[in-house]
C-alpha cells in the first residue's frame, strides 16, 4: 500500500477496466496499413504531448518551482515551426523541416532558459516568473502567426505527430526517449539528488556546495525543451499552428499529472514514472468521457473530482480522519478545557 | 504613517501616474476625468475579484477559481432570471452560492492540508464545467432590472459619470480596506500569511481565518459575476476566461507578495488601474491588436517584479542576523 | 512540606512516531508557585512532552489533569484556553507583523469591532518597558529586530495572556548573560505570584540557579522527580545519561599541541568585514590549529564564520584560503578545503526529506559535480562507516533524517563535512542542544582532527568547552573581534573579561 506507484496504477487500472466493461472492444487492437490502431493506442498517441510536458514539469516542481508557461511554449513552438515551413518553397523538403524543428526547439529552449534565469538569477518566485511568459506568451504566439492559423502541408513534418514507426505512433517513441533520458540523467547521475535537495532545502543545499543556480536553470531548460517537443507533436498532428488554442491549459493538466503521480508540490522527492501514469490517467479520462457518451462539457467537472479524489487519498489528514471514524473514541467528550480561564 | 514598508505601494502609484501622463501626452482626448473614470467602469469586476484575491494571497494562499466562478455566476443568474425569477432573489442567491463555494474550497484546503493551488484548480474545473452543464451556449438577459443597471449612469459633480458597478466596487474596496487594517479577521489574515505555524501556536483561529478568506474570495467572485452580468447582459461559459491571471497580475503589480504576509488592498486598486490604462492606451493607439495587451502586461509584470525584488533584497541586506 | 495539589498533572503519557517511541509512561507534576525544570538529553522526549501539552501532538495513551480535572488538549487554542502558555525555542511569532501586534494579536483592544491601534501600541510599549525593560519602537515589523529581542517579545506575549502555567522551552539558548538574569528575575517574580513555570533547558547552571524542582527524562521514559536542593549535580547528570559519570574529565589538553604541528598558513583574513554584520577583522589559521571563537550571542561570531566560508559576501578586506584570494561562495570555499557546519541545523543543515545516507554524501557529491556519481553501494558503505564512528541513532542509513533527534541530526551533519576531508572545519555551536555524552564525543573528535593536521574553527557559547579544546581563542564583542589569546593567557576569567569589555581589571 505504501509504494508510491500503488495508487496511480490502481486508478489507471480501474479506469481502463471501467472502459472495458462499457465497451468490450476497448482493448482491441487492429492492424491497418502496417500500423496498430485501437483505443489504447489512441490514448498513448493523444496523450503524448501531455506526457512530455508533464515529465518536464516534474523536475521543475521537484525544485519547489512551477512552470505556468508550458502551454504558451507549446503554442509558440508550433507556430515557429509552421511559420518556417510555410516560408519555404518546398514544404516537404527534409532540409527545411529539419531547420524548422531546430529553430523552434531552440526557441523553446531559450524560453526555458528565460524562465530559469528569472528564477535562479533574479531570484523571482517561480509562480510569478513563469506567469510572465504565460501571460505574454499567447501574445507572442499570435505575433509569430500574425494573428491567424498557419496551415502547412508537409508529410515529413506531419510524421512527428501522426506518423508510425514499428507499427506504433512515432510520438510514443519520442516520449519513451525523453522519459529514458530523464530517468538516466536523474537516477544515474547526481542531478537527481541535487534536484531533490534543492527542492527540499535550497539554503542548506547551497551551503553544502551544490550549485543550485545551475540545477534550477537546467530543470527549466529541460521543461522548455519538453514543451517544445510536445508543441511539435501537437502541430504536426494537425499540420497547423493555432497561437490561441494550442496547448491551452496544458500547464494545469501537467501539474495535475505530476501531483497524481506522487510528487509533492512542495518539492523534494519526485517520481517520473508516477507522472507518466498520471498523464495517462488524464488522457484515459478524456477518452472514457467520449466513450460513454457523456457530454464533453462534463470533462472539466470530472477532472475536478479526480483531482480532489487523488489529493484526498494522498493527504495524510484525510486518511487519518477516515481511520478515526472507525476506531472507538479514546476519550469521553470532555471539552472542559473550553470552560477554563 | 509613512514607513519604509509602504514603499512598494508608492512605486505602484507612481507607475500608474506615469502611464496616465504618458498616455495623455501621446493621445489627444486621453487626459480627461472621464477617461480615468472609464478605467473604473470597464474594470469594476476585475477590481472586485482582485480584492478578494488580495486577501487570499496575503494569507499565503491563491485562488485560481475566480474566473470560473464569475462565469458560473453569470450562467446561474441568466438562467434563473430568464426563467422569471426576480433579481431580488437571484442576486443574493448567487452571492451565497459563491461564498459557500469558496468556503468549501477553504475547508478542504485547511482540514485536509492540500495545497491551495490544487484545490482551487479543481474548483476552477468544477465551476467552469458546471457552466457547460447548464448550457454550452450564451443565454442573453433581457430582464428590466439588469438592463437598467447596465445603462444607469451615476453623475458626479463636473458632468462625469460612473456606473453602479463602480460604486459597488468602491464600497467593497472601502470595506476590505477597513477589514484589513482594523478588524481581527484582517490582522489574523496577515499573521497567517506571515508564518502559519506560528499563527497556530499562538492560538489564532487559523481554521476560521483560512476558510474565511476563501469564503470572501468566493463572495467577491460572485459579486464580480453579478457586476459582469450587468456589463455583458448574458450568461456564457466562456466569460472571464483567464481572469484569474489578470487578478493575480493586479495584486502582484499592486505590491503584494505571493508568499503572503505582505501587501495592501490599496495597492490592488492601482494594480487594476494600471491594467486599465494599458488597455486604454492600446485602444487609443488603434493599430495594435488586442494580443499586444497580453505582451505589455507580461512585460510590466516582469519589470515590476524585478523592482520589487531589488527593493526586497536591499531590505534583506540590512536585516540583522542573530 | 504540606500536601499541595498540583495544578497540572500529566499521567502515564505515551507517544509514538513512525519508527520512534518518543514517550513511554511519562509523568509530570507542576505545582503553583514553583519553577520546575524539565531535563534530559536530546532525544529524551522533552520537546515531545511539551508539544503534547500544548496540543501540537496528540497523546496515544494517558491523560492530563488541570486543577484536578481531566482535560483534553487537541490544539494550541485548547492549551491557551486551559491556561497553558508556551514560549518556544524557535521564536514562534509572525515576523511580518509589528512587535505590538505580535503581543496582542488575537486579543487586540477593540471598540465596536474596530481595532484601537494607538491603545494597542501604547500598551505594548508599556508592557515591554515594565516587564522586560525593553524600549523599542513597537510599530516596526518584528523581523527588523534580532532574535534575542524577538524572544523577549514572545515571553511578554505569554505573560500577557495570564497563564496559569508558563512553559519556557529552551528560552535561554539565544539570550546573553544579562538577559538571562533578567529573565530569571521575572520568573521568580511570577512564581511568587502563584504561576507554575515549566522550564526546559540543558544548561545545568541555570537549572540550579532558578528551579525548585526537577523532572528527569531519559530515552522517552520518566526517571524521577526531585527537589533541586536535594539533588547534587553529579547525580542529576548521571541520571540523565544513565550511567555513573566520571566527571566530564578535562580531556588531555595538549595545551599547545607542539609548535612543530603548527604548519603552514591555511587561511588569512585581513580587514575582512561586511556592513551590518561584522566589523573588519584579521584572522590567521594555521594547519592543525584549533581556534576557538568566543563571545556572546549577537557578537558576530556566526557572521564572521560565514564570511570565511563565502556564505556571505564581504564588502571589505581580503580573504585568502590556500592560493585563492577571492572566495565568494560556499562552492569556492569547499573547493579550497573549507567545511562549515551551521548553527541552524534545521534551516541550513539537514535536508529533511532525504535519508541519512543522502545527507551524509551530499557535500562530497556536490564537490564531484553532476557526473562523477558516488554509487548507491558506496553511499551505503560510507553511511554505515559514519553511523558507527559517530554513534548515530537509529543506525539505519535509509532512515529519513527528519525522524532523528536534534543531536543525531547534528552528528549526520558532522559526518557530511568530515567526509569531504576538509583542511579547515568550521563548527558553529556544534554541541548546542546535544546531550553531555555526545558533547564529549564531539570535543574528542575535534582534538583528534587537529592531531591529523586538520584545522578547526570552533564557535561556542560554552566557555569551558572553548577553553578545553582551543589552541588559541579569538574573542568577539558587539560585532568586532576584540582580542586574541593563546597558551597561558587563556583562562575563563580573562576570556569573560574580554567578552564583557570595559577595560582591564
Amino acid at each position: 500500500m505504501k509504494h508510491h506507484l500503488f495508487w496511480p496504477i490502481g486508478v489507471l487500472t480501474l479506469l481502463l477496466l471501467f472502459n472495458l466493461l462499457y465497451d468490450p472492444s476497448f482493448f482491441s487492437i487492429k492492424v491497418r496499413d502496417g500500423n496498430l490502431y485501437g483505443s489504447l493506442i489512441d490514448i498513448l498517441n493523444f496523450g503524448a504531448p501531455l506526457m512530455l510536458v508533464s515529465i518536464g514539469m516534474t523536475l521543475v516542481i521537484a525544485t519547489k518551482g512551477i512552470d505556468l508557461s508550458v502551454g504558451s511554449i507549446v503554442a509558440i513552438t508550433g507556430a515557429m515551426a509552421c511559420l518556417t515551413i510555410s516560408r519555404g518553397e518546398d514544404q516537404n523538403a527534409l532540409g527545411l523541416v529539419i531547420t524548422a524543428i531546430c529553430v523552434s526547439l531552440a526557441l523553446a529552449v531559450a524560453l526555458g532558459l528565460w524562465n530559469g534565469l528569472l528564477v535562479a538569477g533574479a531570484g523571482i518566485q517561480p509562480i510569478i516568473a513563469t506567469l510572465i511568459l504565460m501571460v505574454a506568451g499567447r501574445g507572442v504566439a499570435q505575433l509569430i502567426t500574425g494573428g491567424q492559423i498557419i496551415t502547412i502541408s508537409s508529410d515529413k513534418y506531419k510524421y512527428i505527430g501522426a506518423g508510425g514507426l514499428f507499427t506504433l505512433p512515432f510520438s510514443i517513441f519520442l516520449v519513451a526517449v525523453v522519459f529514458a533520458a530523464a530517468m538516466l540523467l536523474t537516477r544515474k547521475t547526481a542531478i537527481g539528488l541535487f534536484i531533490e535537495s534543492v527542492g527540499n532545502k535550497p539554503v542548506a543545499s547551497r551551503l553544502s556546495g551544490i550549485r543550485s543556480g545551475a540545477v534550477t536553470i537546467a530543470v527549466y531548460l529541460f521543461c522548455g525543451l519538453c514543451a517544445g517537443i510536445a508543441g511539435l507533436i501537437l502541430s504536426g498532428n494537425v499540420s497547423s499552428a493555432d497561437g490561441n488554442n494550442a496547448g491551452l491549459w496544458y500547464e494545469l493538466d501537467a501539474i495535475l499529472a505530476v501531483v497524481i503521480g506522487g510528487t509533492s508540490l512542495n518539492g523534494g522527492r519526485f517520481y517520473l514514472g508516477g507522472t507518466v501514469i498520471g498523464a495517462l490517467i488524464i488522457q484515459t479520462l478524456t477518452t472514457t468521457i467520449y466513450l460513454t457518451g457523456v457530454p464533453p462539457e462534463i470533462t472539466l467537472v470530472v477532472k475536478a473530482f479526480v483531482v480532489l479524489l487523488v489529493c484526498l487519498v494522498q493527504s495524510e489528514s484525510f486518511r487519518q480522519s477516515l481511520v478515526y471514524r472507525f476506531k472507538t473514541r479514546r476519550y469521553p467528550a470532555e471539552k472542559e478545557v473550553k470552560h477554563h480561564a | 504613517m509613512l514607513k519604509r514598508q509602504h514603499l512598494p505601494i508608492f512605486v505602484t502609484m507612481a507607475l500608474f501616474a506615469l502611464m496616465f501622463i504618458a498616455g495623455s501626452f501621446q493621445y489627444t482626448g486621453f487626459f480627461s476625468a472621464q477617461v480615468l473614470l472609464n478605467l473604473l467602469i470597464d474594470n469594476a469586476f476585475l477590481l472586485i475579484v482582485a480584492i478578494g484575491m488580495t486577501f487570499v494571497i496575503i494569507s499565503g494562499g491563491i485562488d485560481l477559481s475566480v474566473g470560473s466562478v464569475i462565469a458560473l455566476t453569470t450562467m446561474i443568474s441568466a438562467t434563473l432570471v430568464q426563467d422569471g425569477w426576480s433579481p431580488a432573489i437571484v442576486i443574493p442567491l448567487v452571492l451565497v452560492l459563491g461564498s459557500l463555494f469558496g468556503a468549501g474550497m477553504g475547508a478542504i484546503i485547511h482540514y485536509f492540508k492540500i495545497q491551495p493551488f490544487i484545490v482551487t484548480l479543481a474548483g476552477m474545473f468544477l465551476a467552469r464545467g458546471l457552466c457547460y452543464v447548464i448550457s454550452t451556449s450564451t443565454i442573453t438577459i433581457d430582464n428590466a432590472f439588469y438592463t437598467s443597471m447596465a445603462q444607469t449612469k451615476v453623475y458626479l459633480p463636473g458632468g462625469n459619470f460612473v456606473s453602479i458597478s463602480v460604486l459597488i466596487a468602491l464600497l467593497l474596496f472601502a470595506a476590505a480596506f477597513y477589514a484589513a487594517h482594523f478588524t481581527r479577521f484582517g490582522r489574523n489574515t496577515y499573521a497567517l500569511g506571515g508564518n502559519e505555524q506560528s499563527a497556530v501556536l499562538m492560538g489564532l483561529p487559523v481554521a476560521r481565518t483560512k476558510i474565511g478568506v476563501y469564503l470572501f474570495s468566493g463572495f467577491c467572485s460572485a459579486l464580480a459575476g453579478v457586476v459582469f452580468t450587468f456589463y455583458m447582459l448574458s450568461g456564457y461559459g466562456l466569460h472571464a476566461l483567464g481572469m484569474e491571471l489578470d487578478a493575480i497580475a493586479a495584486v502582484v503589480i499592486g505590491g503584494t507578495l505571493l508568499t503572503g504576509g505582505f501587501g495592501y488592498v490599496a495597492g490592488t486598486l492601482f494594480g487594476v488601474m494600471i491594467q486599465g490604462v494599458i488597455q486604454t492606451i492600446i485602444s487609443f493607439e488603434g493599430t495594435l491588436s488586442s494580443w499586444w495587451t497580453r505582451i505589455v502586461i507580461g512585460m510590466l509584470l516582469f519589470l515590476f517584479i524585478l523592482l520589487q525584488r531589488l527593493f526586497n533584497s536591499r531590505r534583506l541586506l540590512q536585516k540583522h542576523r542573530a | 512540606m504540606e500536601e499541595r495539589r498540583p495544578i497540572l498533572h500529566m499521567h502515564d503519557i505515551h507517544k509514538q512516531f513512525p519508527g520512534v517511541k518518543a514517550l513511554s509512561g511519562v509523568q509530570l507534576r507542576l505545582f503553583p508557585g514553583e519553577v520546575h525544570a524539565l531535563m534530559g538529553e536530546n532525544g529524551a522526549g522533552k520537546s515531545t512532552l511539551i508539544k503534547v501539552l500544548t496540543g501540537v501532538y496528540s497523546i496515544d495513551r494517558g491523560h492530563v489533569e488541570m486543577e484536578q480535572r481531566r482535560i483534553l488538549i487537541q490544539s494550541p487554542q485548547d492549551a491557551q484556553a486551559a491556561g497553558v502558555s508556551t514560549v518556544y525555542q524557535e521564536v514562534n511569532l509572525c515576523p511580518n507583523l509589528s512587535v505590538a501586534e505580535n503581543i496582542f494579536i488575537g486579543r487586540e483592544p477593540r471598540r465596536m469591532g474596530r481595532i484601537l491601534w494607538k491603545q494597542l501600541n501604547r500598551a505594548a510599549a508599556r508592557l515591554l518597558e515594565d516587564r522586560m525593560h525593553l524600549t523599542i519602537d513597537v510599530t516596526l515589523p518584528l523581523q527588523s529586530y534580532p532574535i534575542a529581542i524577538q524572544q523577549l517579545v514572545a515571553i511578554a506575549r505569554a505573560l500577557n495572556i495570564s497563564a496559569k502555567v508558563l512553559i519556557l522551552d529552551e528560552p535561554t539558548s539565544s539570550l546573553d548573560r544579562g538577559e538571562v538574569s533578567q529573565l530569571f528575575g521575572i520568573m521568580r517574580k511570577l512564581k511568587n505570584e502563584g504561576l507554575a513555570i515549566l522550564f526546559v533547558t540543558h544548561f545545568l547552571d541555570q537549572v540550579y540557579e532558578v528551579s525548585d524542582r526537577i523532572t528527569i527524562l531519559r530515552g522517552g521514559e520518566f526517571v524521577g522527580e526531585y527537589a533541586a536542593d536535594a539533588l547534587p549535580r553529579i547525580e542529576l547528570v548521571s541520571k540523565m545519561i544513565g550511567k555513573e559519570l566520571k566527571e566530564l574529565e578535562s580531556l588531555p589538553r595538549s595545551a599547545a599541541a607542539s609548535e612543530e604541528a603548527r604548519g603552514e598558513l591555511l587561511l588569512e583574513a585581513k580587514g575582512l568585514g561586511r556592513r551590518g554584520a561584522v566589523e573588519p577583522f584579521d584572522l590567521a589559521i594555521r594547519k592543525g590549529e584549533i581556534i576557538g571563537l568566543a563571545g556572546l550571542l549577537g557578537s558576530g561570531r556566526t557572521e564572521a564564520a560565514r564570511l570565511l566560508f563565502g556564505a556571505d559576501r564581504s564588502d571589505r578586506g581580503v580573504l585568502r584560503v590556500g592560493d585563492n584570494d577571492s572566495i565568494h561562495s560556499p562552492r569556492q570555499a569547499i573547493d579550497e578545503g573549507v567545511a562549515f557546519c551551521s548553527e541552524d541545523r534545521k534551516g541550513e543543515g539537514i535536508i529533511d526529506d532525504l535519508t541519512i545516507r543522502e545527507n551524509i554524501v551530499l557535500a562530497l557529491q556536490a564537490s564531484q559535480g553532476w557526473f562523477r556519481t558516488i554509487s548507491r553501494k558506496r553511499q551505503s558503505e560510507i553511511a554505515e562507516q559514519y553511523i558507527q564512528a559517530l554513534n548515530i541513532n537509529p543506525p539505519n542509513p535509509d532512515q529519513l533524517i527528519k525522524n532523528l533527534s536534534g543531536g543525531n541530526q547534528q552528528k549526520v551533519l558532522l559526518a557530511r563535512w568530515l567526509l569531504t576531508d576538509p583542511k579547515l572545519l568550521i563548527l558553529d555551536e556544534p554541541t548546542r542542544g546535544i546531550d553531555i555524552g555526545a558533547k564529549a564525543e564531539i570535543q574528542k573528535l575535534v582534538m583528534s582532527l587537529s592531531q591529523k593536521g586538520v584545522s578547526v574553527l570552533f564557535i561556542s557559547s560554552e566557555l569551558e568547552e572553548v577553553l578545553r579544546v582551543s589552541d588559541r581563542i579569538a574573542v568577539m564583542r558587539d560585532r568586532s573581534k576584540v582580542k586574541e589569546m593563546a597558551g597561558e593567557e587563556m583562562s575563563e576569567g580573562r576570556v569573560m573579561q574580554a567578552i564583557a569589555g570595559g577595560g582591564e581589571g
